[in-house]
This record gives structure tokens, C-alpha cells and sequence, in this order.
């Protein structure tokens, strides 16, 4: 399962790598920028079928090293990826049911 | 001296976390080397009392371990410093620092990226209640002001100690400062200190 891991510095933290890119941008012309924080973010593939233990794991992570919670905060999501060969019987079963005579009772 | 890799730490009066740049600060500078092996000896001889010192690198390991409390981020000017600059004993009844006079001024060299001390408001007043702020970056006249605050640091914050106070983290260099050839001698002060 892949996940995705965010860390973000809180936001009473200075954060001026963030305002230098910020400045940067307004300086290239893209105006009306507000705010600007720059963050992390990990992929990580674990082996492991249940999400629910997928995504404690991941928190478990985040708390032990991946953030410092003294400045950053973190969020943890599962990130689906349709393979090709689930894509394929997706098809075969949407086909199915097109001509399935079960289809007009929906 | 001792591996990071070695699972025992030999009898030791006094650990020394020096300089560098562990991991090459990866992820943040500090974290790795936090949960390297040696720490967790690191973390029992402090717990019992043995003395710990942590200068630049290592005072951000010892942030990321919690031996420390707070965190070293960018300096404000997203700058590298490398220079002399003075710092305040604010509080020279500590292990490392009873051989300084209190208030008086230490010039040490600092060399750093991430040196900005932040903590939050309510840690901060803790660290005032409990003096564990031992050093200040001041003027030479000993003024704590803003235009001497090299990084950015809350309260100007070089170096603290923790409640107990065995655990010490610096961002100056005193190691740099301990001997005539290298320019200084007002490092010397803080080893000497060690009882």
C-alpha cells in the first residue's frame, strides 16, 4: 500500500525559506500571492493490505522521526492506484451489467 | 570516542556531542543522528545524572533526542555563519559554567545553519523560571539586543540547560576558543568549569 506522508511547519513558526520563495515568485510576476509555507512530503510503500494499520503505522512514523511536533504538524493519507489489470476487469464488469437484464431495475 | 554505531558507552564523566553535520542534516538537521544506537546510552547516562554536552550539530541532536527542550531551526537569514560573535553567561551556577562570572561576556566562535532556538511562549517563560538559559548572543558591552542576535533565536538564545541541569547544548564553538592559537581563550572557561 502507498502512502502519503505531509509535514508542515505550525503555523506560529517563521518559516523563512517559505517567504523567500514567496518573494521570489512575486518578483517573477506572480502577484496576489498571500502566504506561502513550504513543507515535506514522503511516499512510502508499505507491505501491508489493511489500511487502517497502513495509516497508524505511518502515524506511529511521523511522530517518532518523520516530524519534530515541537514546530511541524503532519497528516497521513492512503493513496489508491488503479493497476492496470483492476482497471481491465473494472471494464469486464461495467460491460456486463450494460447487458445485464438486471440493468433496467436500477 | 565513540561510535555512533556501538551499542555501549564506557564509563564517561562527562559525554561530548560535537560539531558537524550528522547525516548531512537530512530530514532535519539532528533527527538522524537522534536515533542512532550510542543514543540510547546517551539517553541512560544523562537520565542518571551523568553529564552531557551538546556544541552546534550536537546540541541539535540533543534537541531531537528530548534531552533538550525546544528546536533549532533556520537561521533567520537563511544564511550560513561562520564567525566570532559574544555571548552572555546568564546563568553561570550550572556544571559548565561556575568557573564564568555571571553576566560577564564570552567571545566564541559559531559556525551554523540551523541555530535559530524556538520554543513555544510557554516553554520559554519555563526556561526563564527554571534559569536554563545559560547563554545569551549580546554585544561586547553584554547588551542582549536584536541586532546581535545572529539567527534569529528567541530571547537571543545561544545555549540552555535542561531542569536537572547535566545536559547542556550550545551553538557556539568553545572548543574553538581554548588556546592562544586559535585567537581565544574564552571557550577554555566553559571545560574548565567541568567539575
Amino acid at each position: 500500500m502507498k502512502l502519503q506522508v505531509i509535514v508542515t511547519l505550525k503555523k506560529d513558526v517563521l518559516d523563512p525559506q517559505g517567504s523567500a520563495i514567496k518573494s521570489s515568485l512575486s518578483n517573477m510576476g506572480f502577484k496576489n500571492i498571500e502566504s506561502l509555507r513550504q513543507g515535506k512530503t514522503f511516499e512510502i510503500i508499505v507491505k501491508e493490505k489493511d489500511e487502517k494499520v497502513a495509516l497508524s503505522k505511518a502515524k506511529d512514523m511521523c511522530e517518532k522521526l518523520l516530524a519534530n511536533l515541537t514546530i511541524e504538524d503532519y497528516s497521513v493519507k492512503a493513496i489508491k492506484e488503479w493497476k492496470p489489470a483492476s482497471l481491465f476487469f473494472l471494464a469486464l464488469i461495467v460491460i456486463a451489467m450494460s447487458k445485464s437484464p438486471l440493468k433496467n431495475l436500477a | 570516542m565513540v561510535w555512533h554505531a556501538d551499542a555501549k558507552l564506557p564509563k564517561s564523566d562527562l559525554v561530548v556531542l560535537p560539531g558537524g553535520f550528522s547525516y548531512g542534516d537530512y530530514l532535519r538537521c539532528g533527527s538522524i543522528a537522534s536515533k542512532s544506537r550510542i543514543m540510547k546510552e546517551v539517553t541512560a547516562h544523562s537520565k542518571k545524572g551523568g553529564l552531557v554536552m551538546g556544541v552546534c550539530n550536537g546540541f541539535q541532536v540533543l534537541v531531537e533526542s528530548q534531552l533538550l527542550p525546544g528546536v533549532l531551526i533556520r537561521n533567520i537569514n537563511l544564511k550560513f555563519i561562520c564567525k566570532n560573535i559574544t555571548v552572555k553567561v546568564t546563568n553561570n551556577k550550572t556544571n559548565f559554567t561556575s568557573k564564568t562570572s555571571r553576566n560577564s561576556v564570552l567571545e566564541i566562535p559559531i559556525a551554523h545553519n540551523e541555530g535559530n532556538y524556538f520554543a513555544s511562549k510557554d516553554l520559554i517563560d519555563e526556561l526563564e523560571d527554571n534559569n536554563q538559559i545559560v547563554l545569551q548572543y549580546c554585544d561586547a558591552a553584554g547588551n542582549i539586543t536584536e541586532q546581535c542576535n545572529p539567527n534569529g533565536s528567541i530571547k537571543n538564545i545561544a545555549g540552555i540547560v535542561n531542569k536537572k541541569g547535566n545536559v547542556f547544548g550550545l551553538m557556539p564553538h568553545p572548543e574553538r576558543a581554548s588556546d592562544e592559537l586559535l585567537g581565544g581563550m574564552d571557550g577554555s572557561l566553559i571545560f574548565k568549569s567541568l567539575k
